[in-house]
């Protein structure tokens, strides 16, 4: 038995029948990645340490009998979530040294449960991109192609799944981070709703957005993280009080939308041949499908990257070389402030920041940033019209497959258009799943399914059944 | 294209250092990013509703909560610059 290709569950019932110890499955791991990592560059940090007194402590638990379906087993972090006495960078020159004072709550829940973390995944700088090329610390290679990327932003965490370098990861999502990523290495990914997962201790990129959620091998596993790291939380207002109820749902008579404006242009071929055919699967199941349009859908894009940024702009300012962080002396305190920015942030991150403070700045407010806010309603408006007559929409998570890396890193508006299928239900604050429907030669498509508010239960029930068929 | 001065405005703004380079390198990029927002101009008149979520957030209660002391130190030891338990900024004035 090769211990780092288990799921969730399979290494549940090994640590419950005794097979092996979360020791055992910890060291598998931590060799594991010692050899395939240095080629990938999935982990930034790998913290052996704190995984072996973890897997101990987890060992004692399950010797006492009393212990969960996360005990024991071993994760990867993205290193934008803070792990309490672990080095945290955001992938960013700038937080380089930084080591974090104290839990994410989604790590508070997940040490409560007894799991073992195993160390910090790459990211793009601040999560900001869709390929992790924007890392400070190096690109992560796809493990079904090297010479392509593993998307973005939470690259590596999604790299270290499809690789059996963790039993699973946890990622954040603000216009694709989590989904994209799992769709071009074949894994599971799920992005909550807005508010269903707790963001205290994740760092900021865009605040109405960010969302963290978990990358796993398959949908059952998805289903036992989100349960465990959802619900309300006293330190982030926006969380809500949510608690996880299995739906009991089936394709017969299932209502499916389609957005035709997601078919329309830019798609790849044989990623269009894939969706249209897991769609059809799901009619052959009983399903009735339903061609709707999102006509916002075209604006989703510009609107995404001016409510984005503005909040970059507002979100990063912290990083000023004063309380944490890289700091570059200078003649006076507005000096050190320009020289620590200007040296710790990378090309992406000072892009971003940058359209951010444009579109705030006097005399461009109206014409971008409110303009902005009211496409954000009229895509609300857009979703909240199609589940009047849906029960769930189906469509692509990406355009096209892993890409060349270098191909798209010098020209940004190609590297947004990544997201176009993400974007637009994240500024509606939806939930949306991953889920691997096929294979361009060795490159993994993912199939997206959005569900209405606080519907992850019938996202996971319908995606569990698609993977069975 | 947007100008060299008005990129170092916006630079400065945003209190971020740009080299020679950068500054070259931002005004071909926001123009280009900035030509593609011109894509709102077509969106349809939209009439704007309260807030998504339909409710204000209420104020929460003060309250004080004893912390582990163990998380000042930690946080006054992240600061790159210090002395005794105070960081240490540049003068103001």
């Amino acid at each position: 038995m090769n211990l780092t290709e288990l799921t969730i569950t399979q290494a549940h019932n090994g640590l419950k029948n005794k097979e092996f110890s979360s020791v055992d499955l910890t060291k598998a791991y931590l060799e594991k990645i010692k050899k395939s990592d240095k080629e990938l560059n999935a982990f930034l940090s790998v913290t052996e340490e704190l995984a072996l007194s973890q897997a101990e402590s987890a060992d004692k638990k399950i010797n006492s009998g009393n212990f969960g379906e996360l005990t024991g087993i071993p994760c990867a972090i993205k290193d934008a979530i803070l792990v309490e006495g672990q080095k945290c960078t955001a992938a960013s020159k700038i937080l380089e040294n930084y080591v974090a004072p104290y839990d994410a709550t989604v790590i508070q829940k997940l040490k409560k449960e007894g799991t073992v973390i195993l160390g910090k995944t790459n990211t793009d700088e601040f999560t900001m991109g869709s390929s992790t090329e924007n890392s400070a610390f190096g690109v992560t290679k796809n493990p079904y192609d090297k010479t392509r990327v593993a998307g973005g932003s939470s690259g590596g965490s999604a790299a270290a799944v499809a690789a059996n370098e963790a039993c699973y990861a946890l990622g954040s999502d603000t216009g694709g981070s989590i989904r994209q990523p799992a769709s071009l290495c074949g894994v599971i990914g799920l992005c909550p709703t807005y508010g269903s997962v707790s963001r205290y201790g994740l760092i900021a990129h865009a605040s109405s957005l960010d969302q963290i959620g978990p990358l796993t091998k398959n949908v059952e596993d998805a289903k036992i993280v989100f349960e465990a790291i959802s619900g309300k939380d006293k330190m982030d207002a926006t969380s809500t009080d949510y608690k996880f109820e299995e739906a009991k749902v089936e394709l017969k008579g299932l209502k499916i939308g389609v957005p035709k404006e997601y078919f329309a242009k830019g798609i790849d071929k044989e990623v269009e041949k894939i969706i249209k055919n897991s769609i059809k699967k799901a009619q052959d199941q009983g399903a009735k499908i339903k061609e709707i349009s999102l006509p916002s859908s075209e604006y989703a894009l510009a609107c995404y990257y001016i409510i984005g940024p503005a909040e970059i702009s507002a979100n990063l300012a912290r990083f000023d070389g004063i309380k944490y962080g890289l700091s570059v002396d200078g003649k006076d305190l507005l000096d050190v402030y320009l020289k620590s920015k200007g040296h710790g942030f990378g090309a992406e991150v000072k892009r971003r920041i940058m359209i951010g403070t444009y579109v705030l700045s006097s005399g461009y407010y109206d014409a971008y940033y409110k303009k902005a806010q009211e496409v954000r309603q009229f895509i609300r408006q857009d979703f909240a019209k199609a589940f009047e007559k849906v029960d769930l929409i189906f469509c692509p998570v990406s355009p096209f497959p892993a890409f060349k890396i270098g191909e798209k890193a010098d020209d940004p508006i190609s590297m947004y258009l990544a997201d176009i299928y993400t974007i637009p239900m994240k500024l509606a604050g939806l939930p949306g799943i991953s889920l691997p429907v096929g294979k361009i030669g060795e490159l993994p498509v993912g199939l997206q399914i959005i569900g209405n508010h606080f519907q992850e239960n019938k996202i996971l029930a319908i995606a569990e059944t698609i993977e069975k068929l | 294209m947007i100008s060299k001065e008005e990129v170092e405005h916006i630079a400065k703004l945003a209190r971020l250092e740009l080299t020679e380079k950068e500054v070259e390198k931002m005004q071909k990029d926001l123009s280009a990013i900035l030509d593609y927002f011109n894509l709102l101009k077509n969106v349809p008149a939209i009439k704007m509703e309260k807030p998504a979520s339909g409710k204000a957030v209420p104020w929460r209660e003060d309250e004080s909560k004893p912390k582990d002391a163990g998380l000042a130190e930690k946080l006054i030891a992240a600061a790159p610059d210090k002395k005794d338990d105070y960081i240490k900024v540049k003068a103001i004035l």
